[in-house]
């Protein structure tokens, strides 16, 4: 028996809304093997993933609170990826934004302006879309590949976070901890309940989200994106230009990107420090492709990836699992999504070997 | 086993197969003959390649059986089929640019490279099919290369010979001293299957023909018994249609395309330069470019509808409708009125996995289709429904997906479209390629209705027959360069053939063997 792959004529709508299921069923098959095999609980370990989040209200408000920069990030990377440009420096990005924005309140420390909020959100979109922008510049001047640009970028805006943590920025009363001072309260999101860190910067991702979808969907902007990733001769026997697909992809992300760490150093955190994007940089690509790079579906996967994190910090006490099995998860879920993606376009054919014909005599 | 004169070497019987969209060969029989040239006609997407492809073991039948020698088989891979003796030469070639000749075909022989290129040398001689087989395959000219895949199905044990559209790269001289070898070949004990949709070559050539429309047989004749027309009403089916309208000729004043000496470097290794190019198109008449593919039509049309652009040219070097344009994007020489059809419309000229309406967006959407950068939804629809009307695009409406259409419908869409932007210039590379005869005819109609309407019209083409038909002047490309205007009443395709050839080269490849 052989198997083989047929190209579909139309791709499959069906299994569009299935490859992500399907994804999910999977990396729970081998996260169970995983399981059973490192001697920890199952069931609980699934509990604890994917009820336990749901328990209380405040696990709840968390689950919001990592929903928003996913959220943020994985739709304006969606945008760059349907147009194939493969930007995997959001988390380089969102530590540039954040470090913009901090720079507000670490220098008018005891300002109590109420502009001192507004100009951090600019600041934050501007370093992202500055850190950004270096790709799109080297991507459309020299055809530098911008896989690799972006992702050491990342690299050199981590080194800048801990030069400037160890050195010019640190809190001189901070006991040496590698941070800067706290905010003050002007300089944070207001919360939005009492006793739980979720705040109004979530109406950012949301709104984003709409813009995103009309951007997508009804404006001429993306249609054109679009075209220049589904067929590139098209686009530029269309006259659509291919750098400015590059440099608006790039933008957009560097803006998304940007805000997202300015709202965790305004909100959650309430400081800059090493741990600033919490990997949302990277987890926002897997939410990306899990939304199928689609604006509605980017909710449903970041959602889901947020409750996975929570529960994983839940995991990580209750079934005693190591830190590294959330990423592990998370990793599954990628390669599952992008291996069941094939069937959207290709059938699966059970091939059984026909008898070798034997030669026979014909009159 | 009886191996008499009488039994076929090749039999196909009841051979089906199906495609998820189309009964590409619906109970096909076939009988080849020893030592007979076989013309397998039919229009393009009637099952031709696919019935050659079932008898090369590229793909399997559903149904259905093969007798080789009168001897049941199954050609499973085309290790098989060249174990069988049956060779095949595909119209793209397949061959390693970079390897010389000998090279490439050691690749598939065993012996020595002295021994092969002998052989090569033997059997150049032998057919007329010379060639150095030191030379590099990227220097030779598309002939050249034909013969090095011909003489490589030869070096082996070679009883049946597959041939797809073999002409259709080939200027007219080199046709003949084809057809030379082939009886050459037919006399020796070859069979020679060959896919044709040119109907002359196959009355001049074949000794019986099968024709094919929609997968189904619809005739085995003998080619020179019929006349082109009868074999064309097999064909396609009904009689064939035919374009009218050749008015006293009027053209603008002024040319709507000009091109001034226009020389542009090669992008990629193996593509041609464009070197001191000057052509222009007035209103109201149509000209035509020929030429041998792979001479730098690529590259020249995409120099003229801004998909490539040179730094190095001044602005008036390409002058289009009055304005200078060589600085200019597709999309603002769009704007002065010219329209473009690509060559390629998957992928170019329409985006596959998108629907008719959206496509309709990539070059129309300055016909009220956009408010303030946002998609107008009806206007968009009304469009491309009136297209689809008035250019009679077979389609399930304005939703289809451009891949889900035909060759020739997708190409009258995009034509459509094209039109429906009233173009003051408009530019059709390959016009009716891949295209079946109806629309090919529907498609010149509407080129000639325009140049009657005053517009300048320019078409690369590598069917001769159709430059005749429709165009007032013509150029020939060759090398990346462009012969003087050449005025296409005053012409013989055999005076194209020497522009598409150069005198020089056509010495160099011939030998001196063949006479012009």
């Amino acid at each position: 028996m052989q198997f083989k792959l047929d190209r579909r004529v139309h791709y499959s709508k069906a299994m569009l809304i299935a490859t992500p299921i399907m994804a999910v069923g999977l990396s729970m098959l081998v996260c169970t093997l995983l399981l059973l095999v490192l001697n920890k609980p199952v069931l609980l370990t699934f509990h604890s993933f994917f009820i336990a989040p749901f328990e209380n209200f405040y696990s709840i408000t968390e689950i919001f609170l990592k929903f928003g920069p996913l959220l943020l990030i994985a739709q304006a990377l969606a945008v760059g990826f349907r147009a194939k440009v493969w930007n995997i420096g959001a988390e380089g990005q969102m530590i540039i934004g954040a470090i913009a924005a901090s720079s507000v309140p670490v220098y008018f420390v005891d300002s109590t302006s109420a502009w001192l909020l507004p100009a951090m959100i600019v600041l934050g979109a501007l370093g992202g879309m500055a850190w950004a922008a270096i790709a799109a510049f080297l991507k459309t001047q020299f055809n530098a590949n911008e896989i690799l640009v972006t992702l050491m970028l990342s690299s050199i805006a981590l080194q800048i976070l801990y030069y400037l943590l160890l050195g010019p920025w640190k809190d001189p009363m901070g006991f040496n901890f590698p941070q800067t001072v706290m905010f003050q309260d002007e300089a944070l999101f207001p919360y939005l309940f009492d006793g739980a860190r979720i705040n109004t910067s979530i109406a950012i991702p949301i709104i984003f989200t709409i813009g995103i979808w009309l951007f997508m969907e009804k404006h001429f902007g993306g249609f054109r994106l679009i075209v220049g990733g589904l067929a590139p001769s098209a686009a530029t026997y269309a006259g659509f230009s291919s750098k400015k697909a590059v440099w608006s992809s790039l933008l957009l992300a560097g803006f998304a990107a940007g805000i997202a760490g300015m709202s965790e150093i305004a909100g959650p955190i309430g400081q800059l420090q090493r741990s600033v994007t919490s990997g949302y940089g990277y987890s926002a690509i897997i939410v990306a492709y899990l939304g199928a790079l689609n604006p509605i579906g980017i909710i449903f996967a970041a959602f889901f990836l947020a409750v996975l994190q929570i529960g994983g910090d839940v995991a990580l006490v209750s079934a005693d699992l190591p830190i590294s099995a959330v990423h592990v998860f998370q990793g599954l879920l990628l390669i599952f999504y992008l291996a069941t993606y094939t069937f959207v376009n290709y059938r699966l054919r059970v091939v059984r070997p026909i008898t070798q014909a034997t030669p026979k005599l014909t009159s | 086993m009886s191996n008499t004169p009488t039994t076929p070497l090749l039999s196909l019987r009841n051979i089906t197969k199906q495609y998820p969209t189309v009964i590409a060969n619906d109970q096909i029989n076939l009988d080849v003959m020893p030592s007979s040239i076989h013309a397998i006609l039919g229009e393009n997407g009637a099952g031709k390649s696919t019935l050659m492809k079932l008898a090369y073991g590229l793909i399997e039948a559903d149904a259905g059986e093969i007798y080789w020698q009168g001897n049941s088989v199954s050609i499973r891979n085309t290790a098989a089929a060249r174990k069988l003796g049956i060779g095949m030469v595909f119209q793209h070639f397949s061959l390693f640019e970079t390897l010389s000749v000998v090279e490439n075909i050691s690749l598939t022989m065993p012996g020595s490279r002295e021994q092969l290129s002998k052989q090569i040398i033997e059997l150049g001689d032998h057919y007329q099919l010379n060639v150095n087989p030191a030379a590099s395959v990227h220097s030779l000219s598309v002939g050249e290369r034909q013969r090095v895949e011909i003489i490589r199905c030869l070096m082996q044990d070679l009883k049946l010979l597959i041939l797809d559209e073999p002409t259709s790269v080939l200027p007219p001289q080199h046709i003949l001293s084809l057809f030379d070898a082939l009886r050459k070949l037919r006399d020796n004990g070859v069979a020679i299957l060959y896919i044709s949709h040119k109907l002359e070559e196959i009355r001049e050539l074949c000794d019986t023909a099968t024709v094919l429309r929609a997968g189904k047989v619809t005739g085995s004749v003998n080619p020179n018994e019929k006349t082109a027309k009868e074999l064309a009403t097999l064909m396609i089916g009904h009689d064939v249609p035919s374009v009218t309208g050749r008015d006293q000729q009027r053209t603008s004043e002024k040319p709507l395309l000009k091109l001034s000496s226009v020389s542009v470097e090669a992008q990629d290794p193996f593509g041609t330069s464009l070197s001191d190019i000057n052509l222009d198109v007035h209103g109201g008449e149509i000209v035509g470019i020929a030429g041998v593919s792979g001479n730098g039509q690529q590259e020249l049309s995409k120099v003229i509808s801004g998909e490539l652009l040179s730094k190095l040219l001044a602005p008036n070097a390409i002058n289009m409708i009055n304005q200078p344009a060589a600085h200019l994007g597709a999309a603002d020489r769009r704007r002065l009125g010219f329209s473009f059809v690509p060559e390629e419309r998957l992928g170019r000229g329409a985006v596959p996995p998108m629907p008719l309406s959206k496509n309709a967006l990539l070059t129309a959407f300055e016909k009220g289709m956009l408010k303030k950068g946002f998609l107008k939804k009806k206007a968009i629809a009304s469009y491309t429904q009136k297209c689809i009307n008035d250019f009679d695009v077979r389609c399930g409406g304005p939703d289809s997906t451009a891949s889900s259409l035909s060759g020739g419908n997708l190409q009258k869409y995009i034509v459509g479209r094209e039109l429906m932007l009233t173009p003051k210039l408009l530019f059709v590379a390959q016009p009716t390629w891949g295209v079946d005869i109806g629309a090919a005819t529907a498609i010149r109609q509407r080129l000639l209705d325009l140049r009657e309407a005053g517009v300048a019209v320019l078409i690369i083409s590598e069917e001769l027959e159709e430059l005749f038909e429709i165009t007032d002047r013509m150029y020939v490309i060759n090398g990346g360069a462009l012969s003087p205007s050449l005025t296409t009443s005053a012409l013989t395709p055999n005076d194209i053939g020497e522009y598409m050839i150069g005198n020089q080269q056509e010495l160099r490849e011939t030998g001196g063997n063949h006479a012009v």
